[in-house]
């Protein structure tokens, strides 16, 4: 007889409970709008707080009422990204987070030197001596001034060029404020294409000073179905906001300075 | 009168939970980062503690104590402030959306803080009458309040202290908290009468 008030004294405050809290919820029951409660189910509920919200909760609800997108969250990768995107009808390609890419392909075996550059290790030290030692007045001078800006050890210079580390980028603009040559631009994660060249030199002089830069033949312009590229100065220019990452221009390109850098950043 | 103003004064500095009694260590280490998190969590453990006193008095006294079921204090307790909480958060939610707010994700977290499960077994360790135990859970939340400012203010002057590689993070975060907890021993040889 013992056990029995013991256990009916748990089970039935666990019962009263039970049953006055789903009362309760009923009774105070918040309307909420259920696309909250949909995107909350596809974010990855590791509630880190990385994104800068509160957790889960938090973002889900900015993506739905304050139009945040969805790959404010670093931990769910490109599908949590592609789902809540189109669960919202946000097209994923007008994502606005950018890394920043070496505009560039001049390294030392690409590109002539005018002179031997034996001064101190720094862009714009070389680039105030006749504009640097590279033959192209435009290129990467590869003294690594961008790297000593980055916080995170997201670039590298290897044979006299710059590179960027996509996957450690996180678009903060540093490199692109250091460059005295303007190479480094910021462009969007899922824009892949781009004419990895600064050179407004005519086809001619391009060609002499470097192996792999854009010598205004136009022949991408011709062959891109969706006029993302037009022709500034010499210079192609890939509109990331119309391209569609079909690739063609890079096949075309004879310099192949066009080059797919899709980047897994997720 | 003169004993709960014992109890207030007692609670919050001289036996304070989380600095002498190392009670809710958990929520003292993890949200006092910054002084801005660290009072939306005080405010919600006060808010819980006091609440959570009232009902589990009620509980002992009416429920456990007359069946002679006091070795199921424990359970009861938690099952009591589990389902508070639960309650407090759908109340709050819809009667004060900006109170919910503002507590966020720290309400459901106390659930789990052994310093609300723990004023209630002191008040029964102690014979409180209902008055006293409501006043010790005020006063312990104070207590926590206290403890959890005062060591946010360390913290975000630790942030840009010179700090031997070694001891970066969270040792150097648990040396300080120690120093902090051995100046609140310093109130123990306060008496009240």
């Amino acid at each position: 007889m013992s056990i029995i008030i013991p256990v009916a004294v748990v089970s039935g405050l666990g019962l009263v409970f039970g049953l006055g809290l789903s009362y309760a919820s009923k009774v105070f029951e918040v309307k909420v709008d259920e696309r909250i409660g949909a995107v909350r189910e596809m974010l990855p509920g590791a509630n880190c707080g990385a994104c800068g919200y509160s957790g889960c909760d938090g973002l889900a609800e900015a993506i739905v009422n304050e139009g945040v997108h969805a790959s404010r969250c670093p931990v769910g990768g490109i599908s949590v990204v592609n789902a809540i995107s189109d669960y919202m009808g946000v097209d994923e390609g007008s994502i606005d987070v950018n890394v920043a890419r070496v505009l560039c392909q001049g390294n030392c075996d690409n590109v002539k030197m005018k002179y031997n550059y034996l001064g101190i290790e720094d862009c714009h030290a070389a680039n105030v001596l006749a504009g640097g030692m590279d033959a192209c007045n435009y290129g990467c001078l590869g003294l690594g001034s961008c790297k000593k800006v980055c916080q995170f050890d997201a670039i590298v210079v290897e044979n006299g060029l710059a590179s960027i580390i996509a996957e450690k980028c996180t678009g903060c603009g540093n490199c692109v404020a250091e460059c005295p040559k303007s190479i480094i631009k910021l462009i969007p994660v899922l824009s892949g294409f781009t004419v990895k060249c600064n050179n407004h030199d005519k086809g001619g002089v391009a060609r002499k000073n470097c192996k792999v830069g854009c010598i205004g033949c136009q022949r991408c312009v011709k062959v891109c179905p969706s006029d993302a590229i037009t022709m500034v100065e010499n210079l192609a220019v890939i509109d990331p906001q119309k391209c569609t990452n079909c690739g063609q221009c890079a096949e075309v390109c004879p310099q192949k300075c066009i080059t797919n850098t899709i980047v897994k950043r997720f | 009168m003169k004993e709960l103003f014992a109890i207030l004064i007692g609670a919050m500095l001289v036996e304070n939970f989380v600095l002498t009694k190392f009670l809710g260590i958990c929520p003292f280490l993890g949200v006092s980062k910054k002084t801005s998190t660290a009072l939306g969590m005080s405010g919600a453990v006060v808010f819980v503690l006091v609440l959570s006193q009232a009902v589990t008095w009620l509980a002992n006294e009416y429920l456990l104590v007359p069946n002679k079921l006091e070795y199921l204090q424990t359970i009861t307790f938690i099952l009591v402030i589990a389902a508070l909480v639960q309650f407090v958060e759908t109340v709050l939610k819809k009667l004060m959306p900006s109170l919910y707010k503002s507590l966020g994700v720290y309400l459901p977290l106390i659930t789990t803080n052994c310093a609300v499960l723990g004023s209630a077994l002191i008040f029964v360790e102690r014979d409180y009458t209902f008055v006293e135990s409501v006043v010790f859970g005020f006063a312990a939340g104070l207590g926590f309040t206290l403890a959890l400012i005062l060591f946010s203010g360390v913290r975000e002057r630790l942030e840009t202290a010179d700090i031997p590689e070694a001891f970066k993070g969270m040792p150097i975060t648990l040396i300080a908290a120690s120093l902090v907890s051995i100046t609140f021993i310093g109130f123990a040889g306060l008496i009240i009468s």
